[in-house]
């Protein structure tokens, strides 16, 4: 059995930002991803981020995880790829698999959950077909392995991962042939969403997708328009030629190891499903497992760098690593960007369904205060 | 060929190292270290598995390990998902038929 004060798991932007917080404040820190290469869905990210300077705007997710990469490196943290982690017990002991074949066992005293999130799908006939995937799987293949799923792409959902998948799918040589949205308006950016529009693509809102055409593979699909209701209109169908139909529905909260830890969760839509409890530090219903990132609402890499921050800085904290006037002072300049980020209409609801986590984090202690 | 060489942002794609895989019996080219998926796809293949009731195609989903759509047996061992498992050379992969067959000790699993 092996030993370590804090271990994070999941190796994205919010668990990269964990470890490297905890490690810097001098915690021995294991980090644990089941790929072959750190980084989560960072290096895919191959567009400029948001925010301000602090929140390395300008700069494209794929240099941000190089920095990390760095740092993590410079830093000198343990880094166990290719282990994925199957279970925790009580005391914090964690259970995983090394390379398909080896059983680990860590005890940490800290944990961090950083294991992001996981796309939606909507169902319709032909929707397993070959052919039919992911938006952010033709991402990781387009931006990661280099290869394109197919020549021509339908996009379903406009919001962001919708338009700028779509962006890259041009980039990457592809021809995107539509977008379609069932809301009678577009979900995404106005930049990304602008980029894809200049580039000539077709939106089609209060549309939906019918069926995907094929027997072995997608040939075609058939879309139909919408009515208020959100009813197909009989006779609205159009058909395209394309092999490949991407789905951009949104994605929900890897929460799986939060469960079997014992977490308490809490479900809300806004944040793509359940999403464990946590307090203003990340920590979880279970003193000292802390969570960041997708896990606890999904939002995007720069807030989940935020979280992952706030998480190492706290875990560090309660094994003794800062003074509490360090920590405090610490925790306030990431909370206040984490504030700056979640600001217009898509942060804006985020900032206040992230205060309903911690609001019913709160809750549910004042009332464990009141049992004892 | 649907590698993407050169891209607008990203660096030329690096030459990496050929390997052959065997394909249900077919000898493709692969590049070492490429994720079993990625080398099908380059390949022209899109159908990994057919399931175990209504024998219904199926191929990349996630992209990313989560929903064990891209399945195959490789070297025997059924149930590997290829999204995130590396090529070596002389690997044997094989269309997987529903939950596919263990073929206890020949692989020393
Ligand atoms: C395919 C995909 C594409 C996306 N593209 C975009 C985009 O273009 N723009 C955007 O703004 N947002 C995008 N997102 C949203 C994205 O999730 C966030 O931007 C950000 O990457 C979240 O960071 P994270 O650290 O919370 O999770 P991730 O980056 O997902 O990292 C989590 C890591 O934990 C690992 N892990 C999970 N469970 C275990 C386990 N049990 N044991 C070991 N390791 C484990 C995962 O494999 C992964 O490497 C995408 C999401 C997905 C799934
Ligand atoms: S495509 Fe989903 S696990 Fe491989």
């Amino acid at each position: 059995m092996y030993k370590t004060s804090i271990a994070v798991i999941g190796g994205g932007p919010a668990g990269l930002s964990a470890a490297i917080e905890a490690a810097k404040a001098g915690a021995q820190v294991v980090l644990i991803d089941e790929n072959s290469r750190p980084g989560g869905q960072l290096f895919k990210q191959i567009h400029k981020f948001f925010g301000s300077k602090e929140h390395k705007a300008g700069v494209r997710g794929i240099d941000i995880g190089k920095q990390l990469l760095k740092e993590a490196q410079e830093l000198g943290i343990e880094v166990w790829l290719n282990t994925e982690v199957c279970g925790i017990e009580q005391n914090k002991l964690l259970w995983a698999v090394k390379n398909k074949t080896e059983s680990v066992q860590l005890l940490s005293e800290r944990i961090v959950l950083a294991t992001g999130a996981m796309e939606n799908s909507i169902h319709f006939p032909g929707w397993t077909l070959p052919g039919v995937m992911g938006a952010g799987a033709a991402q990781t293949f387009i931006n990661i392995h280099r290869v394109a799923p197919g020549k021509k792409v339908l996009m379903i959902g406009s919001g962001n991962v919708g338009v700028i998948v779509s962006y890259q799918l041009l980039q990457a040589g592809c021809e995107v042939t539509a977008i379609v949205e069932a809301s009678p308006r577009l979900g995404g950016y106005g930049v990304h969403t602008a980029k894809v529009c200049r580039a000539g693509v077709p939106f089609y809102t209060s549309h939906t997708i019918l069926r995907a055409l094929g027997e072995n593979k997608v040939e075609g699909a058939v879309i139909g328009r919408l009515n208020d209701k959100w009813e197909f209109i009989p006779g609205t169908e159009k058909v395209f030629e394309v092999d490949t139909i991407c789905i951009a529905t949104g994605l929900t909260p890897l929460a799986e190891l939060a469960w079997i830890a014992g977490c308490k969760f809490k479900y809300i839509p806004e944040l793509g499903g359940f999403v464990p409890l946590h307090d203003e530090n990340m920590e979880t219903t279970i003193q000292g497992i802390y969570v960041a990132g997708d896990i606890t609402g999904i939002e995007e890499a720069s807030s989940a760098m935020e979280e992952g921050r706030l998480a190492g800085i706290n875990a560090a904290a309660s094994l003794g690593f800062y003074s509490s006037k360090q920590k405090e002072k610490l925790c306030n300049e990431v909370r206040e960007r984490l504030d700056a980020l979640r600001q217009g209409p898509f942060g804006k609801m985020r900032r206040i369904k992230k205060q309903e986590l911690i609001t019913s984090r709160r809750e549910i202690r004042c009332h464990q205060q009141q049992i004892v | 060929m649907n590698r993407i060489k050169h891209h607008i942002i990203l660096e030329d794609l690096k030459e990496a190292k050929k390997v052959k895989i065997i394909v249900d019996g077919e000898e493709m080219e692969a590049y070492e270290g490429e994720m079993i998926a990625a080398a099908l796809l380059a390949n022209g293949r899109k159908q990994f598995r057919y399931t175990k009731k209504h024998h219904s195609p199926r191929g990349i989903f996630c992209g990313i390990g989560r929903c064990t759509d891209c399945i195959m047996t490789v070297n025997g061992v059924p149930n590997v998902r290829t999204c995130i498992t590396p090529v070596e050379d002389g690997m044997v992969i094989e269309t997987q038929k529903g939950v596919g067959e263990w073929k206890r000790g020949e692989n020393g699993v």
